[in-house]
């Protein structure tokens, strides 16, 4: 059933957009893709808009990051559509130097805090944003807190220190 | 400060007046800010500031093998701790294919229910509160204690329950436990009943209620609320229903939706479901009944904690008790999300495994974060008084807020 469903899927954004759409794969029955910036916006309203895809939902926006990949910070759209009982991941590689890519916000309004929030934690810059200002942290933090390169505790501890504990 | 929103009245003409509702007022039930242009009583315009008790638990998971991450689940919606708990553990079998067996689903069943009537006392009974009935509110919350004392006795815990193993529950229900829950089921609907007849056709309360902070289903879906917040807007989407999980299939419950998305209809809406989770804790126990007795766990020995006895005497059990708490375990390099009806609505995991004793990667979907950003918003053009209400009736839990 939701084979058919994630095959149909594939099916109508490899009319729509071609090559622009790789890395398919389907995790736990989960259609997952990965596409560009420049069409990420039309990509999100086709899926919302499209009759027979009709992603009414948007479920969340967060970021990962790879600090290892050329294109280190990964920006992930959940959509799920209510009517079709079918979920997606829409998964977006931006460069860490210059995070930036366009903003859902005109889309769903409900991308607003978790766009701000993705900003806060990863210093991605949704482009057209209205209001992009930390949300959960406080302002003179100064830096992105959950990429890889921020240590979790104070790296001079020595009663930490993951030799200890055969790491 | 760009996170501190102050307004300068300097302009002398200007009778508006600057209040900062939070972080901590007493009518606020949690640590939120909101600082609030009013003309008179009313709301002009509204700004939210959230964060005042966040405590970086994606980036602590990061670091964190499976079993350190249920204790961090249990303070983000801190009202219905098991169902965090669980969603987690679920996550993680999801994770690692592991079936549970079907006495396992139906005692979660009882408790997520259990935890989904504690979460909706505690938000229907303070919308009471808050418009001046205090007496359904003291009366109605003694039974949030005894559902706490149900979890006391399977998991030893009350509040951040850390309740469950993965697989299932480390230990079985006990006759008592069993006791406290028939207990419960004879006694909380009769209470539930005089709470209804208390407030549902009293005047008061619904001149207080009924029309305010009305919320159409579009614009509730744009801003992704879910839960009894969205279904008191009339759409029937319930995570329960759409995509069961622990078995929720096998059992027969309505889905109560209301039609105008106002706090009076969010209220009915809840207390609906807690009419519905009792009859699902009542087919749970039936079901339980025709179950293998004994069987509270999947046999995974690679994944679920073995017993303190055999650990304490057994060389097998204590290198596989070692194994697991240090994330010694194989998991595979995956990425999953898993999404559990929450007290709050929607309650999502998304966790990416690279092969590591920790997640690479886990984000909480959390519902009152995502519920609560409309706030501001819809206070506008409201009465103070109204906002109060309205905050209530949204059950805005400040651990899932900030997490």
């Amino acid at each position: 059933m939701e084979e058919s469903k994630n095959q149909e899927l594939i099916q109508l954004l490899g009319n729509r957009f071609g090559e622009k759409i790789t890395g398919i794969n389907e995790p736990y029955g989960l259609l997952t893709f990965t596409t560009s910036k420049d069409v990420i916006l039309d990509v999100l309203k086709f899926l919302k808009e499209d009759a027979a895809a009709d992603f009414n939902f948007l479920t969340d926006i967060t970021a990962v990051h790879y600090p290892e990949k050329k294109q280190a910070i990964a920006v992930v759209y959940h959509l799920h559509s209510m009517r079709n009982k079918v979920r997606t991941r829409v998964k977006v590689f931006i460069d860490e130097h210059h995070p930036t890519i366009p903003t859902a916000t005109s889309l769903w309004k409900g991308a607003n805090w978790m766009e701000r929030e993705t900003y806060d934690f990863f210093g991605v810059k949704f482009e057209g944003h209205p209001d992009l200002r930390r949300i959960l942290n406080m302002d003179d933090l100064g830096v992105h807190p959950m990429l890889k390169q921020y240590p979790l505790e104070d790296p001079n501890r020595v009663d930490k220190k993951d030799e200890y504990f055969g790491r | 400060m760009n996170n501190q929103p102050v307004y300068t009245d300097n302009d002398p003409q200007s009778e508006l007046v600057t209040l900062n509702l939070g972080p901590t007022h007493p009518a606020t039930h949690g640590v939120f800010q909101n600082v609030l242009q009013l003309d008179g009583e009313r709301i002009v315009s509204g700004v939210s500031t959230i964060g005042y008790i966040h405590r970086a638990f994606e980036k602590i998971a990061e670091h964190r093998p499976f079993y350190q991450i249920t204790p961090l689940t249990d303070r983000l919606n801190y009202c219905s701790s098991p169902i965090n708990n669980m969603g987690w553990h679920m996550t993680v079998e999801k994770l690692l294919n592991i079936q549970t067996p079907k006495r396992v689903d139906y005692l979660r069943v009882i408790v997520m229910e259990l935890s989904r009537i504690a979460d909706h006392i505690i938000c229907n009974t303070i919308i009471a509160q808050d418009t001046g009935a205090t007496t359904t509110f003291l009366y109605l919350f003694q039974f949030r204690e005894h559902i706490y004392e149900i979890f006391e006795e399977v998991c030893g815990a009350r509040l951040t329950t850390n309740i469950g193993r993965i697989g299932g529950f480390e230990r079985d229900f006990n006759d008592i436990a069993f006791a406290k829950i028939n207990k419960f089921l004879k006694e909380f609907p009769v209470a539930l009943k005089e709470f209804e007849s208390l407030l549902n056709r009293n005047r008061i309360f619904i001149d207080r209620t009924a029309g305010v902070a009305r919320v159409p289903a579009e614009t509730a879906l744009s801003y992704s609320w879910t839960g009894p917040l969205l279904r008191a807007t009339g759409v029937d989407y319930d995570v329960r229903v759409s995509e069961p999980y622990s078995s929720y299939q096998d059992f027969d419950f309505e889905v109560p939706v209301g039609t105008s998305g106002d706090i009076y209809d969010r209220y009915l809406v809840r207390n609906e479901e807690m009419w519905q989770s009792v009859r699902l804790i009542e087919q749970a126990l039936e079901k339980l009944k025709k179950e293998p007795a004994g069987i509270f766990h999947a046999d995974v020995p690679d994944f679920y904690l073995p017993a303190k006895e055999e650990v304490y005497n057994n060389m097998e059990a204590l290198i596989y008790h070692f194994k697991i708490v240090m994330g010694e375990i194989d998991a595979p390099k995956a990425e999953v999300y898993h999404a559990v009806e929450g007290g709050n609505g929607e309650l999502g995991f998304y966790l990416i495994n690279d092969g590591g004793r920790t997640p690479y990667r886990l984000h909480f979907r959390r519902p009152s974060f995502i519920n609560y950003q409309m706030f501001a918003h819809m206070s506008e053009g409201m009465l103070l008084s109204d906002a109060i209400i309205n905050m209530s009736s949204m059950n805005i839990i400040a651990g899932e807020l900030d997490a």
